[in-house]
């Protein structure tokens, strides 16, 4: 097909769509309405369980099972990246030079670099109260790190980075996610169903029943599997060569 | 214009869809991707806005003092940055391998298989 041909057969595909969206759209309950029928009920049923975060009620309490399917997506797309960007036969491995960093840069990025972590620890441990979660913090926690590649050098973030300790973290926090949904089968109720633990208090760390659990499992492998993915892609550009003549 | 927020997500998607058809380079087609998901954010945030809502976190309003936004599709819209990322990550590793194999990121010139 050619260029031209192409793009005709995309204007039309286009104003289709276009046409069917519009339609959509002026079909859709007004912008800012106050009918929710599915926003108060998840509202209700996390303040039943004692979550302050309706957000997090909704990951990890009454959709938990989703968040199971979610969590092993991310899984498996940092399993996929760890295979496609292994260091293939025709490659060799470079010790990277230790590079010169502009001494503010360095000041900054290791002053910062704890306070980033404890926040990123912080956000995964108050997902029931506050805005955040397993996800969001495991983020956090895990881009924090990497200030150290920023702040000294690579060397550096490879001295706190075994790539090994970290990929076995990033498999222990699925596995307590589903171990968690387990114990609630053993217990006789249903699977990933809160139900296992107490409440607790309304607005203290340890309300909510398992969602803190599951939190913390998903943060555990968010953190570890950003870092890990990090690596392969850091490792590309630092430290893999092709050979020379291959 | 009570259906402007929906129509800016429609538009936005069909943006992304457009620069994917075009793209001549498979890291910008990974970032119209991107674009066509970022489409589905604004959708599913204009759903639930509440006219004088705030967030449905209760640590520091009294629960029932105050309308909240849905907190179902801002779930849903976590869900979908989370997997959106992963994905996009794997993309460009699948990129980074056609490049060190096929010597080129034009999606034109990667006609024949091989190997």
């Amino acid at each position: 097909m050619s260029r031209r041909l192409r793009l005709w057969v995309l204007a039309v595909g286009g104003a289709g769509v276009a046409a069917l969206l519009v339609a959509a759209c002026l079909d859709l309950p007004a912008f800012g309405g106050r009918r929710h029928p599915y926003g108060d009920r998840a509202v209700r049923a996390s303040l039943s369980r004692h979550i302050a975060n309706t957000i997090a009620a909704v990951n990890f309490d009454q959709r938990a099972y989703d968040t199971l399917g979610e969590t092993g997506i991310l899984f498996a797309a940092v399993l996929g990246c760890v295979v496609l960007l292994r260091q293939t036969r025709d490659e060799h491995r470079d010790r990277p030079e230790p590079a010169e960093v502009a001494r503010p840069v360095r000041r900054y990025a290791l002053l910062v670099l704890p306070v980033a972590l404890v926040t990123g620890v912080y956000v995964i441990a108050h997902g029931q109260l506050s805005p955040g979660g397993g996800f969001q913090g495991g983020v956090v926690a895990a881009t924090a790190l990497h200030l150290l590649y920023l702040g000294a050098d690579y060397g550096a973030l490879e001295r706190v980075r075994p790539l090994g300790a970290y990929t076995a973290v990033d498999a222990l926090g699925v596995s307590g996610y589903l171990v968690t949904g387990l114990a609630g089968v053993l217990a006789g109720t249903a699977f990933l169903a809160n139900t296992l633990l107490p409440y607790g208090t309304f607005n203290t760390l340890s309300s909510g029943g398992t969602v803190p659990v599951l939190n913390a499992a998903v943060g555990m492998e968010v953190a570890s599997a950003v870092v890990v993915l990090l690596a392969g892609f850091l490792d590309q550009a630092v430290e893999i060569e092709e050979d020379k003549g291959s | 214009m009570h259906v402007l927020p929906y129509l800016v997500a429609a538009y936005v998607f069909l943006t992304g869809c457009y620069g994917l058809a075009t793209s001549r380079n498979l890291i910008h087609a990974v970032g119209c991707l991107a674009v066509c998901q970022c489409a589905t954010y604004i959708l599913l945030l204009a759903v639930g806005y509440r006219d004088g809502g705030t967030a449905p976190v209760f640590s520091d309003i009294k629960p029932g003092s105050r309308p909240v936004v849905d907190p179902v599709v801002q779930a849903l819209t976590l869900t979908d940055i989370v997997v959106g990322a992963t994905v996009t990550a794997l993309l460009l590793a699948l990129v980074l391998q056609i490049a060190r194999l096929h010597g080129t990121i034009d999606p034109d010139e990667l006609k024949e298989l091989r190997g």
